[in-house]
């Protein structure tokens, strides 16, 4: 089990704990700056239309007003995969599109200048769900996109960047198959992550050509990375990092909102800031992607699955930025839970006129896996299975593998996760409450409770290149220099922690730089639960390297060899003998040691997370409860106990196992209006509904770094969805083919036919 | 401009006398009590979030009351006696309330962004009613939203507050 560490895996409070139960952490709408201006976006009523014209006098009459931009007034800036977007077009193409963008002294004065901008619409038909986008001669979103078909793969990923997955022979898939099952399923309902903090930017402008921001981003780096290409690679940003009020993968695509602030910085000479108010947020920023997945799956008595075909939809609303990135992701983490010999799975990205999906927590995998798994299911149900054994026998394990977003193959070389999945099904008492398909576990009165179980597994683990820098001083002080913004999962205080555990000393004495691309080195950002594993691994390596250098410098003082050196609490010492040697003051007051460290991908493994999920459903009303969760996960160590508990609590928020019971995006299907861009009309789950939650976290110590750890927070949302329509779907009896499995749902499927 | 009017507010012990007015650092009569806190007192400890009332992360403490700042004008406030997070530290000895030390203790955040307002809601309970049950907490908190789900941390931090000396 566990190594016996000083500080890893020990419960210590966050480094920035005391900022925030007082209020003081700051988040970008708390930094002061001189001479700010406040800018606004108006944004279009209509979801398809051209700007004829506009005329923006008595806008830029107001007093207070310092400029207004529209798009005849900027260069061709584009975001997007590919590059389609302009940052400001004389196109509009969902309702909440940018049309003009104001700055002026106060928010108050924008607002009202956004009122006095004179539009002329040439109103477009609009094609506002998958169906319509695909028919022959659907209105196009973009000339280029041709039957609202947004190329496949990203650059990103390499020329073969996966788009599905195609392997062996699905015919004699299907031939040795003794259950076939098909349909049609959609996990649709495009649910928001929603971070309570909205998304921003502060930027200023430099003359001629650069421009400073202050994001919402957890991954300030790649913001300057992605802007860098919407300027045309004209202008050169800096990246500066915070606080962030939570993302879940959302706030990794800021650049429209930073781009916005930088176009009215650069127009008016002055900073300035752009925050969306929380119906912005939810009706201009992203949302998940939609899935639907047409397949035919072939499946063993044994519960082996043989053949797995089919067409995955994938809706990403008016443009794309990393949805290619989801379905590459996606299809790889579809493999890693069906470790099936023959595939012919394709995809195919659709744009419609609603606000773009972006990425989140799941990416792509938890959007397939919710619409594949009924697919599934109805393959077990045929074939008298429980999918505890069907889940468990198709996962990968070592000796398996899987294509992942590159297009290449990797041999998993991770750990077995049976023991942890039998575990979680003790904890949960799956065997006792399992009843077979369509089958209740209990029935009291109106009341009926089910039972249901999902999977992950992500390689993202190892995703990406990281880069740290750590610095010693001679008063056995370290600086992590480390691009990475504070947003919630308590890193930054764990690469505190692995980098005090490497010196060893406290880590009171180790400080951070601040997230500012002009100090720190490249790093892709927290995202893809590579943490733990990809980053910790830079910030190990550079720690590392900087003692190295430590011990090389004192190897001559002591007169011996620096492989027979190591270090603690400020002190060199020959190795046992920890009373003889000389503290780190020997460096001398005018030298500091550099260490850097750097992690190269590595996609050979992947983390794991199954939920058992209980709920009661009252057939009377329709309402369907979730009375209790069971995750159980293997993370090799644990870091950190109560950040690694709340990221698993986190199952059911941010677009998790909700977005199964209530969570929702509603949209007009007439006008393409989003009806609940509000925290009243978008339901979520309270205090006073909250499930017992229970989990199982092995360690059993993983080929990852020094300290076998892996990450898992990005997945934790992901096994619960599925888990809950089906476990409804066993409560009433009869199959629910739709999320989120709401009152007249759950009602709609009694009627059809389920067990009363 | 017509005779100055003024208000008076009591922020975390101390007096503010603020015109009325529309220029910067006055109060308009459109500013809302958070946006008067934040942006004109500069303590910017409370948070704006859904701006309707709908997600706690505003919530301060007016004569003993939990409120959600975002949905009361300053106007209104004349007179008024508000805490906000920044004011529950000891300014004597700069000790942490005891609800900020269990949040910590408890690790009861996690981006941390809805903890003022969730600290402030229970701080607002414990006042009134110093040994809450589980489900008085409960139901104290279900108008604070949290995204990240340290709701079970929240409710152990706060009991074991309320536990103490029953």
């Amino acid at each position: 089990m566990a190594k016996d560490y000083r500080y890893i895996g020990k419960h210590m409070p966050r480094r920035d704990s005391d900022e925030i139960v007082t209020g003081t952490a700051p988040f970008l709408d708390d930094l002061k700056f001189t001479n700010l201006l406040y800018g606004k976006v108006l944004r279009s009523p209509h979801a398809h239309a051209i700007l004829k014209k506009i005329d923006k006098r008595k806008a830029q009459a107001l007093p207070g007003v310092k400029a207004v931009v529209t798009w005849e007034d900027i260069p061709d800036w584009r975001g997007g995969t590919p590059r389609s977007v302009r940052v400001l077009d004389n196109k509009v193409r969902f309702v909440g599109d940018a049309v003009a963008l104001v700055a002026a002294t106060s928010g108050q004065i924008a607002e009202e200048a956004l009122s006095l901008i004179d539009v002329e619409y040439e109103v477009l038909p609009a094609v506002l769900d998958i169906d319509s986008a695909l028919k022959p001669d659907a209105p196009q979103l973009y000339e280029e996109f041709e039957g609202n078909i947004v190329p496949a793969g990203t650059p990103i990923y390499g020329p073969n960047c996966l788009t599905g997955v195609v392997r062996g022979d699905v015919e004699k898939g299907f031939a040795e198959a003794e259950v076939i099952t098909e349909g049609t399923f959609g996990y649709e309902n495009l649910p928001n992550a929603l971070p309570p903090e909205s998304i921003g930017a502060v930027a200023f402008w430099e003359p001629p050509n650069k421009a400073t921001i202050y994001g919402t981003s957890q991954a300030p780096y790649m913001d300057k990375v992605t802007l860098y290409h919407v300027f045309n690679r004209q202008i050169e940003i800096r990246s500066i990092g915070h606080h962030v009020g939570a993302s879940f993968g959302t706030k990794f695509m800021c650049w429209q909102v930073q781009a916005y602030a930088i176009v009215l910085a650069r127009a008016t000479g002055r900073p300035v800031k752009v925050v969306f108010t929380k119906e912005e947020h939810m009706a201009a920023f992203t949302l998940r992607i939609g899935s639907r997945i047409s397949a035919r799956v072939g499946m063993k008595k044994d519960g082996s699955i043989t053949a797995i075909q089919g067409t995955w939809h994938v809706g990403t609303g008016f443009y794309s930025s990393t949805t290619q990135c989801q379905v590459a992701v996606g299809s790889g983490e579809l493999m890693i839970l069906a470790q099936c010999p023959n595939w012919d799975l394709k995809s195919a990205i659709v744009a419609t006129n609603r606000n773009a999906s972006g990425p989140t927590r799941g990416f792509g995998g938890q959007e397939l896996e919710c619409a594949f798994i009924p697919i599934l299911s109805l393959a077990m149900e045929k074939a008298g299975l429980d999918p505890f054994e069907v889940m468990k026998k198709n996962f990968v394990k070592p000796g398996g593998g899987y294509y992942w977003r590159d297009g290449d193959w990797y041999s998993f070389r991770g750990v077995d996760f049976s023991s942890a999945m039998d575990r979680g099904a003790e904890v949960f008492g799956w065997k006792d409450k399992w009843k077979g398909w369509l089958k209740p576990t209990s029935v009291s009165g109106p009341k009926r409770r089910g039972v249901g179980v999902g999977i992950h597994g992500n390689a993202d683990i190892g995703e990406d290149t990281a880069e740290a820098y750590v610095q010693l001083r001679y008063n056995g002080t370290a600086t992590i220099f480390l691009c990475v913004a504070e947003f919630g999962t308590g890193q930054k205080s764990n690469y505190v922690k692995m980098a005090a555990e490497v010196l060893q000393i406290p880590p009171e004495r180790i400080s951070m730089s601040p997230a500012d691309t002009l100090v720190t080195p490249y790093e892709f950002g927290p995202v893809g639960s590579r943490g733990t594993y990809a980053i910790g691994s830079a910030v190990i390596n550079a720690a590392e390297d900087a003692k190295r250098k430590l011990l090389e410098m004192a190897a001559p003082k002591l007169g011996v060899d620096p492989a027979d050196l190591d270090t603690a609490d400020g002190a060199i010492f020959v190795t046992g003998h920890p009373d003889k040697g000389i503290k780190w003051h020997a460096m001398g007051n005018d030298r500091t040691l550099l260490g850097y460290g750097r992690f190269e991908s590595d996609f050979t493994m992947c983390n794991f997370m199954m939920s058992f999920v209980e709920v009661e459903v009252d057939v009377e009303t329709g309402k369907a409860d979730l009375v209790r969760v069971v995750n159980a996960t293997d993370i090799g160590q644990i870091i950190d106990p109560p950040g690694l508990e709340g990221q698993l609590n986190a199952c059911w928020g941010s677009a998790g196992i909700d977005s199964a019971l209530f969570e929702e995006t509603v949209h007009d299907r007439r006008t393409g209006h989003q009806l609940n861009a509000n925290l009243i009309d978008y339901k979520w789950r309270t205090f006073a509904e909250l499930p017992a939650m229970q989990h199982v976290v092995l360690e059993t110590p993983f080929p990852s770094h020094r300290f076998k750890a892996i990450g898992i927070a990005e997945i934790t949302t992901s096994p619960g969805p599925v888990a809950t329509l089906l476990a409804v779907s066993n409560a009433i009896g009869t199959w629910l083919y739709q999320y989120p499995a709401t009152p007249d749902r759950v009602l709609e499927a009694l009627a059809r036919g389920g067990a009363r | 401009m017509a005779a100055t009017k003024l208000i008076h507010l009591t922020v975390n012990g101390q007096d503010y006398e603020l015109d009325v007015g529309n220029r910067p650092g006055q109060v308009d009569p459109a500013h809302t009590l958070v946006y008067t806190l934040r942006e004109t007192l500069r303590l910017t400890g409370t948070k704006a979030a859904c701006e309707q009332g709908a997600c706690g992360a505003c919530t301060v403490i007016m004569d003993s009351k939990a409120v959600l700042s975002c949905r009361i004008l300053t106007l209104e406030c004349d007179g008024k006696n508000i805490l906000t997070i920044e004011g529950l530290r000891d300014p004597e000895t700069g000790t942490l309330d005891p609800l900020q030390q269990a949040f910590i203790d408890h690790r009861a955040f996690q981006c941390g962004f809805c903890t003022p307002g969730m600290i402030m809601t229970s701080k607002a309970l414990l006042n009134e009613n110093p040994h809450p049950t589980e489900e008085e907490i409960k139901e104290a908190l279900s108008g604070n939203f949290c995204r990240c789900v340290s709701h079970y941390h929240v409710l152990k931090a706060v009991l074991s507050v309320a536990e103490k000396g029953r």
